[in-house]
């Protein structure tokens, strides 16, 4: 239940954001993070955007997502 | 780069020179560790337990009665996240009541609960609210979102929890061994780092609050073992993208301004003493609790046979429980272990066939 997922803020209006989540746009309430932009990316939890991320955590988090994929690409590679 | 934390883990492991016991508390943390492998990737002598940290295992039959209740009455809608439904009350789940009648829905976030209750002044609209403390804010917006904007007809059955008194209950119960904990990334994303410090402080315990891939949760077991090896205990975040020591304040502002401290009743665990959030006084239209205070309910009765108390509190696997598989799966849930997408069950259902012989760590 505790599940939260990173998206990206495509449109703002206040309070109320539209989140692209691996190219699915969800609306997500911002007023829980500081000073929300378009362009950021927030892990959103419930139809709320929890947390923003900083350029440096979104740089982690591709380079942790990357290094799964190259781990999975091996393990075709050698099954083969 | 997986290469680096298994054998920093094995060399670790063999240090160390004796079993090591891990609890994750988190119930995303139990599904992800089977989903992603990790099991299957822990040196010999290190172990994963699954911990109390689902909210929907740890929500009591009373609390299904009541919600069940409220759902039988004249006028009223019930909304919850998809979780709750099949959690089996004394007499009936949400969903046998939905079958039968009662208008029970579920909503992706308590948002849609609140624009239900806008939408329809006439209804009594009740949003179940469950979960730690990732959740609690998202549902205490729509509560005071409900008072400013004069909702009258909104309101929640609040069974919120806190998880750090529920790790020191079972710590100092004894009853299972625990060398460290892997701590939940997204609770502490909202509470910080700092509700785990009287734990290692004070019982000794190391905490690493960790993220949910499978190079995440590898290095926070790394963390852990270091810490161990080098005899000490620290709160230490290996989540370091998501997580700080202090965590989102508007988020605390937001729980401290609706909600005091109570104690509350987990399933398996019993009376947490300081572990609930009950709604503030000046809430109290917007609590269903109260405002169905005179429901008869029955008696509540626990699932014969039924292990998941033990599951909780660490002592017991799924495995070891009788009903597992036989009377008890998922789409015939005896326990909410079973019913929820991440109880400690239903992993052990989905993953058990493939990971046969990680099972026993």
């Amino acid at each position: 239940m505790c599940l939260a997922i990173p998206g990206k803020i495509v449109e703002l209006d206040d309070e109320d954001a539209v989140i692209e989540i691996q190219g699915i746009r969800r609306q997500g309430n911002v007023s829980l993070i500081d000073d929300p932009q378009v362009g950021n990316y927030v892990l959103l939890h419930a139809g709320f955007a929890i947390h923003k991320w900083s350029e440096a955590d979104v740089r982690e988090y591709n380079e942790v997502m990357d290094g799964i994929a190259d781990a999975r690409k091996q393990d075709d590679e050698e099954a083969h | 780069m997986m290469k680096k934390p298994i054998e920093s883990m094995a060399a670790l492991s063999e240090q160390l020179g004796r079993p090591a016991r891990f609890m994750e508390v988190c119930g995303t943390h139990t599904m992800a560790a089977f989903r992603t492998g990790l099991r299957s990737l822990l040196p010999e002598g290190v172990s994963l337990i699954s911990g109390p940290g689902c909210p929907v295992c740890v929500t009591t039959t009373s609390y299904i009665d009541k919600a069940v209740a409220i759902a039988g009455t004249a006028g009223t809608s019930v909304y919850t996240f998809g979780d709750m439904l099949k959690v089996p009350g004394t007499e009936s789940s949400l969903e046998q009541a939905r079958a039968g009648g009662s208008d029970v829905n579920i909503v992706y976030s308590p948002i849609d609960a609140l624009d239900a209750a806008k939408a329809h002044p006439d209804i009594r609209t009740v949003f179940l609210g469950v979960g730690f403390e990732t959740t609690t804010p998202t549902v205490g917006w729509t509560i005071r979102k409900a008072k400013e904007d004069g909702v009258g007809n909104y309101s929640v059955l609040c069974a919120h929890k806190t998880i750090p008194e529920a790790m020191t209950v079972l710590l100092e119960s004894g009853d299972v061994a625990i060398d460290g904990f892997m701590c939940p990334g997204h609770v502490s994303v909202i509470t910080g780092s700092q509700i785990y410090e009287p734990i290692s402080r004070d019982q000794g315990v190391p905490c690493v609050v960790a993220g949910f891939e499978i190079g995440d949760m590898a290095s926070a077991i790394e963390m852990l073992l270091k810490q161990i090896v080098q005899n000490r205990s620290a709160v230490e975040i290996q989540y370091t993208r998501s997580v700080t020591r202090t965590g989102n304040a508007a988020a605390q502002e937001l729980c401290n301004a609706l909600f005091d401290k109570s104690d509350a009743q987990w399933r398996g665990i019993g009376t947490i003493p300081g572990s609930g959030l009950k709604l503030k006084d000046e809430f109290a239209e917007h609590d269903a609790g109260r405002i169905f205070a005179d429901l008869e309910l029955p008696e509540p009765v626990a699932p014969k046979g039924c292990m998941c108390g033990d599951v909780l509190r660490g002592t017991s696997r799924p495995t070891d429980c009788p009903l597992f598989r036989e009377e008890c799966s998922p789409s015939n849930p005896v326990g909410p272990c079973m019913v929820s997408s991440e109880g400690t069950c239903a992993a052990y259902f989905k993953y058990g066939e493939t990971l046969e012989g990680s099972l026993s760590r």
